[in-house]
């Protein structure tokens, strides 16, 4: 629907031309394409802005929980100040390292950042408001976020560095082991919903008792461990053993400058929101709104569009991965595989075995 | 007709990136031509409307063992002038089994009935390959399906079995025991007086606070 009426609004914009009749030839054949590739900006320039913007928010929200005022110097309060290190890291010179593969080492960081974006495609922002509403949608993200490590591991090795080499074996074990975890979580969303469509896993979630609904209850310690190891698998502290910066000065990206380090960047951030639109998604229910269905507070907020609700609650679970990092010291190496094999893996084993026969029950509600 | 042309696509990149696979001289390019070659193959299945195997395929091998593969290859130094070494001898061998595998692969393919199911069933799109694929597996085929699963978990207890091994002099960390302890195990407030008398007083009060802490 929103289709033709954006053909229409571009075939109207172009007749004021007098261009139409004239360019109408070469625009229909390949017009879904154009449509694809329109809502594929529309999904990433909000994205990359967002990446942008939450770097200043990190910066700002660390400065305020430590006390200090965080950036302030570029723009007024600070807000210009993604806009100057996107122009320094631009204008600053790629070194490759002598004895570096080229070719990997400048691979690297594209691979970091493509699967990071891929994965956007089957995100839901609102009821139909999807790039690729397709059936696998779960799985194709699980395979899409596993992807991610390539780009770490091969950043390492290429950069012939051993702190970088350090760093990239570091992260490859940390996020094969929490991928494990995090693929156990998404079986419990899985046998909840009964799709692995993620706009049929927040229809499921709708009821009529609003936040009542979703599946932050039944699933709640999925729900927990969902979001740890999304947080072990975005190398985010306190799991950020593959920088760790005091042991190994940064890890898998200590070789890289300017724009190759800036792709690295983008790529952590863009997966750190990927996570939260995840969170919100499978157990915090979309675009649903939390007080359907409520007296007085459901009649009120019913009106706001899905959108927002999504936003809001992806901006939460953003919030929490900055507040994490400045509130916890980072794990050391041996802890963190003790979490995730002996801790995380058991516990979601366990949960999809109880949410399976609960589902059997005549107490599941939802 | 767009179809046909994807087939082609992937299926050339598939056996360009197999030929590397064993040409290539760094082993870690060769590892990285074989994602490659998984990830077309991948390609192929979903053009076949298999996108549970497909994606599988790419969330199995791609991105948990293929990564296991590129760790150990970066960990090993292979000479690969010394595996070389015996080339022309074991290349009649070697061109024997290619042989036998492509005679092995022509009688299966080219037989009628694999060859009418080759063209792929055309499904709705609401059409779910994954549940389909599910029933079968835990009814028709639920047999052979557990078997493997329990021939993967004699592997996993047998590989598991073959390295582990007590160690004596390694230091661990006990988490229960950690967690078992207590303020008063690990914490004694021992009160110092002050060698100045007008000083006792704020030592005494200093001594407070870290007590309540």
């Amino acid at each position: 629907m929103m289709e033709a009426q954006a053909l229409h609004l571009i075939e109207s914009l172009l007749s004021f031309f007098g261009l139409w009749e004239m360019l109408r030839g070469f625009i229909e054949p390949v017009w879904p394409a154009v449509w694809i590739v329109l809502k594929i900006v529309a999904i990433i320039v909000p994205l990359m802005l967002g990446v942008a913007y939450y770097t200043l928010a990190e910066r700002k929200v660390l400065g305020f929980m430590q006390v200090r005022p965080g950036p302030n110097r570029v723009g007024w309060w600070g807000l210009m100040q993604p806009i100057a290190d996107g122009v320094k890291l631009l204008c600053k010179e790629v070194i490759v390292p002598t004895g570096a593969n080229k070719f990997l080492f400048i691979a690297a960081p594209a691979l970091a950042l493509a699967p990071a974006l891929a994965a956007w495609a089957v995100i839901p922002f609102d009821d139909g408001l999807i790039l690729a509403d397709v059936n696998a949608g779960l799985l194709y993200l699980l395979a899409m976020t596993s992807l991610g490590v390539y780009g770490i591991i091969i950043a390492g090795w290429a950069s012939n560095s051993k702190y970088a080499f350090l760093g990239s074996l570091r992260s490859a074990a940390q996020i094969v082991s929490y991928e494990l975890a995090m693929g156990f979580a998404l079986v419990c969303v899985l046998l909840a919903a009964q799709s692995m469509n993620l706009g049929e896993i927040v229809r499921g979630q709708q009821g009529a008792y609003g936040m009542f609904g979703w599946y932050w209850i039944p699933l709640f310690p999925m729900f927990v461990v969902y979001f740890i190891a999304g947080v072990a698998e975005t190398n985010r502290a306190p799991f950020d053993m593959a920088e760790g910066e005091s042991e190994i000065v940064a890890g898998f990206h200590v070789e890289y400058s300017g724009m190759g380090f800036a792709l690295f960047f983008l790529a952590e951030y863009a997966n750190m929101i990927l996570i939260a639109a995840l969170t919100s998604v499978m157990f915090m229910g979309g675009w649903l709104n939390p007080f359907h269905g409520w007296p007085l507070l459901g009649a009120l907020t019913d009106g706001i569009p899905g959108l927002i609700w999504m936003l809001g609650k992806m901006f939460i679970f953003m919030f929490m991965f900055l507040w994490l990092r400045a509130t916890f010291p980072r794990y050391r190496y041996d802890q963190l595989m003790r979490l995730g094999w002996k801790v995380f893996i058991p516990l979601t084993l366990v949960w999809v075995v109880v949410v399976a026969a609960w589902m059997q029950t005549p107490y599941w509600l939802w | 007709m767009n179809i046909e042309i994807l087939f082609y696509l992937f299926a050339a990149v598939t056996v360009f990136a197999a030929l590397r696979v064993i040409t290539a001289r760094n082993p870690l390019h060769a590892v990285l031509f074989l994602v490659l070659a998984f990830v077309s193959s991948a390609g192929i299945w979903l053009l076949l409307e298999a996108e549970f195997l497909a994606i599988a395929l790419v969330l199995v091998y791609v991105g948990a063992v293929m990564v296991l593969f590129l760790f150990v290859v970066m960990m090993l130094d292979i000479n690969i002038e010394q595996l070389r070494v015996g080339f022309l001898r074991w290349l009649p061998l070697g061109l024997l089994l290619a042989g036998l595998i492509g005679v092995q692969m022509v009688w299966v393919l080219g037989a009628k009935e694999t060859s009418a199911g080759m063209t792929a069933v055309q499904h709705a799109a609401d059409y779910s390959n994954t549940k389909e694929l599910g029933r079968q597996i835990y009814t028709d085929y639920v047999y052979p399906f557990e078997l493997a699963a329990v021939l993967l978990l004699v592997a996993m207890v047998a590989a598991i079995a073959l390295t582990l091994r007590k160690r004596r002099d390694t230091k661990r960390q006990h988490i229960g025991t950690q967690l078992k302890a207590t303020k008063q195990d690990r914490l004694r407030i021992v009160s110092v007086p002050s060698g100045h008398k007008s000083d006792a007083a704020p030592a005494a009060a200093d001594s407070d606070v870290h007590a309540a802490d």
